[in-house]
């Protein structure tokens, strides 16, 4: 393998329901300054059905080239046309960094296409840079983000990773850019290694895990009642959350025990926690002060809460939350992609 | 039915604390346990065979103690078990440990592989989807639940925002989700046969059709370059205000951690 016969960077544009997803457009922002940096081209590649008309869409956040790969079997994830897909764009213009989402889509489909190819892959990067030398250099945490470790792919190409959604931001909008559409002449071939998706369900908050969510508003004895909660679930729809709760506001009967966070109920790590109305005790700490990002609001600015928190906040939960909510549902909604 | 469940042993990093004074980890007197997205998908397995009588072979890679991990499975149910330990495979990424896995796996009979999802050291999910690969396998990950039915399986696959039913055919690799099962406690006599007269069957390199420059550190295309822990944790600050200027001070810090 020539090294130099790779250059460029890939983003794996992911859609669903024919929506392109926002951590593509996160990837092509960073896409984009690791291909400036390289002094090389930024290339999306959208497999699925009927996508033509969202190929514009990932040029305006920054790709400079599109290719677009329609059929039948894209119009829903599945490994193996994807894998193909990916795989034949990869084969023909050989890029040299390679980047997916690390969603289930994502995390599901890089491991396949870098063993067919036979190259290295970093799942779940925080964090890509460029070494003097040109090389990607990939961040990621392990044992739980008590360790982050770098990582290098010094002699295969491309260099891949998947990389964590909400963590990369995406460029500013630009109307006016310029690039190329390109579209594939690619056929699937139907091997032993397809399967068949019978149905697709889209499930409801109340069936979730709080140990998945990334984002958690969690309650306690402070919020003083079952209906004051509505606050919270308020915030969590803002924040693509869920909300959990202490041992004490679930002893009171304002919240089931399943989404209890705590020594005798679940340890939760989501990237951020909020603790309204928590005092602190070290049962509920031990369930949560592995989250990566934790903001506390309590009246009482002696709270032990304020001790484990990266950001505290002497206040009324009532009176901060609802505002709070209101500040991001305008940023949400200017954000929003048409 | 003929099942492969390939596990790791993982220290159990919800023991794994920091040392307060130098941010580093404390892993002295962790226990090593089986990873719980793999014991799960071993519980799926056994659960198969209780109701059709499947035969079930567990293979892990790692150092000679990864045999503990082996007795467990064996007390579990399992029939067979299966250490795969040598030099060469040290140091390995998670392609060149799928491809040493996967040559070991091609010495077997199987209808179905099951990995679990991710280790709870690495959290990577890639070794799965990779074993898949080199075996020319479908891959279902994200797995909550398994019907068997007869020549093929309908499996339930996780998403984000909802999950998918697909219907695979056999042979198939599937990836476990600790939460899909409860998985079942080491019987009596599984765990005195597991110490009297199990012999571990211990493969090494010669043992399997593999080329040497893809194993181990040698075969890993990504290397660690450094390894660092984030510090222990400070108090943040805390701040006083109007519900206003607090509010607002909130998504400023959510903005310049990305959060929002």
């Amino acid at each position: 393998m020539n090294q130099k016969d790779y250059s460029g960077v890939l983003v794996f544009a992911e859609q669903r329901s024919g929506e392109i997803q926002n951590v593509s457009l996160e990837l092509l922002g960073k896409g984009r300054k690791i291909a400036d940096e390289l002094g090389a081209s930024l290339m999306a590649v959208l497999p699925g059905k009927d996508m033509k008309k969202h190929s514009r869409l990932l040029i305006e956040y920054g790709a400079d080239q599109v290719v677009l790969i329609e059929d039948d079997s894209l119009s829903i994830y599945m490994t193996e046309p994807y894998t193909q897909a990916v795989v034949q764009t990869i084969e023909t213009y050989k890029p040299e960094v390679v980047l997916f989402g690390a969603t289930s889509i994502g995390r599901d489909l890089a491991p396949r296409v870098s063993a067919r190819i036979r190259t290295g892959l970093t799942a779940d990067c925080t964090s890509l840079d460029v070494s003097e030398d040109k090389m990607l250099l990939m961040t990621r945490p392990a044992f739980g983000g008590n360790i982050m470790a770098t990582i290098v792919c010094p002699d295969h190409r491309p260099q891949m990773s998947t990389v964590r959604p909400g963590v990369m931001t995406k460029m500013e909008r630009d109307a006016s850019r310029v690039g190329e559409v390109i579209e594939s002449d690619w056929k699937p071939e139907r091997n032993t290694q397809w399967v068949e998706v019978l149905s697709f369900e889209q499930e409801t908050d109340e069936k979730q895990d709080i140990q998945e969510a990334t984002v958690l508003i969690s309650g306690g004895r402070g919020v003083g009642s079952a209906e004051n909660f509505g606050v919270l679930y308020d915030l969590a729809d803002e924040l693509g959350g869920m909300v959990s709760a202490s041992r004490a506001a679930v002893d009171s009967g304002w919240m089931d025990h399943e989404r209890q966070v705590g020594q005798t109920g679940k340890t939760v790590r989501p990237n951020l926690y909020f603790a309204c109305g928590i005092s602190g005790a070290i049962q509920h700490v031990a369930g949560m002060e592995e989250a990566d990002f934790i903001v506390a609001v309590n009246k009482d600015k002696n709270a032990k809460i304020f001790e484990v928190a990266d950001l505290g906040i002497v206040g009324d939960v009532h009176k901060i939350i609802p505002l709070l909510t209101e500040e991001i549902k305008k940023i949400n909604e200017s954000k929003k992609v048409k | 039915m003929k099942i492969v469940v390939c596990i790791k042993q993982v220290p159990d990093t919800n023991e794994v604390r920091l040392d307060p004074k130098t941010g580093t980890l404390i892993r002295d007197g962790v226990p090593s346990i089986i990873n719980p997205d793999d014991k799960a998908g071993l519980e799926a397995a056994l659960r198969l065979k209780d109701a059709y009588g499947a035969h079930v072979t567990v293979v892990t890679m790692g150092p000679p103690q990864a045999k503990i991990a082996l007795q467990e499975a064996y007390a579990m149910g399992a029939d067979r078990v299966i250490l795969l330990t040598d030099r060469v495979f040290a140091g390995a990424d998670t392609l060149a440990t799928s491809t040493t896995i996967a040559a070991a796996i091609k010495k077997l009979d199987y209808d179905l592989v099951i990995t679990g999802r991710q280790a709870i050291d690495g959290d990577t999910a890639q070794v799965g989807p990779q074993i898949a690969e080199h075996l020319g396998l479908p891959q279902i990950s994200y797995v909550s639940d398994f019907e068997n039915h007869g020549d093929y399986a309908v499996v339930k696959r996780v998403f984000e925002d909802g999950f998918q039913k697909i219907k695979v055919g056999y042979p198939c690799l599937i990836t476990t989700l600790s939460e899909m099962n409860e998985a079942r406690y080491m019987n009596i006599r599984g765990i005195l046969d597991a110490n009297r007269v199990l012999e571990i069957e211990t493969w090494q390199f010669s043992d399997i059709d593999a080329d040497i420059e893809e194993m181990g550190l040698k075969g890993s295309p990504t290397k660690v370059k450094k390894s660092f822990t984030k510090g222990a944790k400070q108090a943040g600050k805390v701040l006083e205000g109007t519900p206003k200027e607090l509010a607002v001070a909130i998504v400023d810090k959510l903005h310049e951690k990305f959060i929002i």
